[in-house]
């Protein structure tokens, strides 16, 4: 045990260290500024255009561009990025739980196959739920309007949203348990205060 | 006989038991034609692999099926909360161990970008041959069971045995056979061995050979054509619709590859071929995967005839990386049965606050009852597999 405490020096000693040893192949670019690329920023201008500040514009990257929006405006918005935006699938429908804001983040990834200009691009629309400190899912706060009457495809991803956090998509025609047993009474397993044991 | 027919009128009448019994959500009670049967197909059915389908049939057509995935649920997302960046590769992989390369790479990506790490172009070599070897084997395990599940042993022998010469070349690689683990934040593990291009190039140019013979002994097969042609078609707007990926899309006529549409590491730079056929039906969507692998075998000689010949592979890394504060990123990469994307958010900590794994196998999962209703009993399992499913991961 000694030997191997003092073979390993604490942390900031070993960060300098091996960043002499081995020189990055690639040569350190200097911190450019910060440059929002055109066709992004077009594609949320259009949004905030038609919606002004019902809609936050998240950022706007490479290929990605995030949309915060609000519950009451999330199906409206969807219906615009499919109708007007072309957009034509989602992805990818991720809960996050954020219990120290009291609210779950429902995050989709929507994109396109048939618009070949927007192939490289995802749209990450995002929406919050409130949420309750012990939840009974389905007959609690935690509700958001579905977006399966507008994306079919997120039937499968919401269902898996509503039973791994709780949160229930009024107007989805099938909330049934899809990965988790009938019989799971404990909390929604992604959900933060639901820990690991010995972890 | 009239008394007795009010009583039970009065007992199954609605009222007595139908609404004083409330349902909690998530179940729904069902009512039962006498005409319909309900069948399990699985769990334990090898049919289905580790799931279950609930199939209600009429006669030997099939009306609905409903799909129950989850019996390999494992909490991949939840254990990847409470490992630190590098400690989540080796869990990470286990959903679809025979494919472990192109399901680590999105994570690893999404890594690299939050972390703020460069990868040599080396490594980025090293990765896109792994990531075309694992594809390769992947598909032949798959082209196995849907072989034998069609009722042709040797499309199970055949591609069982070549596809050993693929593992034994990803041994030489990355030291393990299956799960490799080969796929850091910052590079590849380990340099390849010596003398690995050579046996590369043999070992690729003799697989391709062979699997170029499969055509006649299986594709070109008047059975296999009889069992998959115009079963199960999926049109080209609902393949849209659904969100389907990969094989399953391709084969209905959605000429979409992230490998072309949005190259990650060194596609860029590699001539790649989209596969695309317009059946869209179970035929098609068995010929794309060996399309693809036809395919494979052009890349890994590109990216080995292009690969600099020396240099490092792995970019070092600080003892426990973190992100630079709230961040979130979403990668996608190709994988042997479509688009895989991974949601990682970080709040500047050692761990992931969140990782999301946005699988073909579940995205593919949703057009399976679309394509049952109204299909014979008899051609499930050639539907149900041409989409190119596997269970453990959609479960994850």
């Amino acid at each position: 045990m000694m030997s191997t405490e003092t073979e390993n020096p604490p942390e900031d000693s070993t960060e300098d260290s091996t960043e002499v040893e081995s020189p990055p192949p690639v040569a350190k670019k200097p911190a450019a500024p910060v440059v929002i690329p055109a066709f992004e920023k077009s594609i949320s201008d259009k949004i905030v255009e038609k919606f002004g500040d019902k809609v936050e514009v998240g950022f706007v990257k490479e290929d990605r561009v995030r949309i915060n929006v609000g519950r009451e405006n999330v199906h409206d918005v969807a219906e615009f990025i499919r109708d007007g935006l072309n957009y034509d699938h989602v992805e990818s429908v991720s809960g996050v739980d954020y219990p120290q804001d009291n609210e779950i983040e429902v995050v989709y990834h929507i994109g396109s196959y048939d618009d070949s200009s927007l192939a490289r691009q995802i749209l990450v629309l995002a929406t919050r739920a409130q949420r309750e400190t012990n939840p009974i899912p389905g007959n609690d706060a935690t509700r958001l309007p579905t977006l399966r009457d507008v994306f079919y495809s997120v039937e499968f991803h919401e269902r898996e949203v509503f039973e791994m956090f709780g949160v229930f998509f009024e107007g989805h025609p099938d909330n049934r348990r899809l990965l988790l047993p009938e019989d799971w009474a404990d909390l929604p397993p992604l959900r933060k205060d639901f820990t690991i044991k010995g972890r | 006989m009239g008394g007795l027919t009010s009583t039970s009128k009065g007992l199954y009448n609605k009222g007595k038991i139908g609404m004083t019994f409330k349902l909690p959500p998530g179940l729904a009670l069902q009512k039962v034609d006498e005409r319909i049967m309900t069948l399990n197909v699985g769990p334990q059915h090898p049919g289905s692999g580790h799931m279950r389908l609930i199939v209600q049939i009429d006669g030997d057509y099939i009306v609905a099926c409903d799909p129950d995935p989850g019996y390999v649920h494992r909490g991949e997302e939840k254990m990847a909360e409470y490992r630190n960046y590098i400690l989540n590769i080796p869990h990470l992989e286990r959903p679809v161990i025979h494919d472990s390369c192109n399901v680590l790479y999105p994570y690893v990506l999404g890594s690299e970008e939050i972390l703020g790490i460069e990868v040599p172009e080396r490594a980025k070599y090293v990765r896109v041959i792994a990531s075309e070897l694992n594809r390769c084997i992947y598909i032949m395990y798959w082209l196995a069971i849907y072989g034998i599940f069609l009722g042709h042993s040797t499309m199970f022998m055949w591609p069982a045995g070549d596809r050993e010469l693929l593992i034994d070349l990803m041994e030489k690689m990355t030291g393990a056979r299956v799960t490799h683990a080969h796929f850091v934040p910052g590079g590849v593990r380990n340099d390849l061995p010596p003398n690995f291009e050579d046996v590369c190039l043999r070992q690729v140019n003799y697989f391709e050979k062979r699997i170029k013979e499969y055509a006649a002994i299986f594709y070109d097969n008047p059975i296999l054509i009889a069992r998959t042609r115009d079963t199960g078609i999926l049109s080209r707007q609902d393949a849209i619709r659904y969100g389907t990926t990969g094989s399953v899309l391709r084969a209905s006529g959605v000429d979409y590859d992230l490998r072309v549409k949005e190259p990650y590491d060194v596609y860029e730079e590699l001539d790649v071929h989209t596969n695309v056929m317009k059946e869209g039906d179970s035929y098609a969507r068995s010929k794309i995967p060996w399309l693809d692998m036809l395919e494979s075998c052009n890349i890994i000689r590109q990216a080995l005839q292009k690969m600099p010949k020396s240099g490092s592979v792995r970019t070092k890394l600080k003892p426990n990386p973190k992100g630079k504060g709230l961040d979130s990123v979403y990668k996608r990469v190709e994988s042997g049965r479509g688009s895989l994307g991974c949601y990682i958010v970080s709040d500047g900590k050692v761990e992931p606050y969140r990782v999301k794994l946005s699988v073909p196998s579940f995205r593919n999962l949703i057009a399976l009852p679309n394509l049952l209703r109204g299909e014979k009993l008899g051609n499930m399992p050639s539907v149900y597999w041409s989409l190119n499913y596997w269970p453990v991961e959609a479960d994850r």
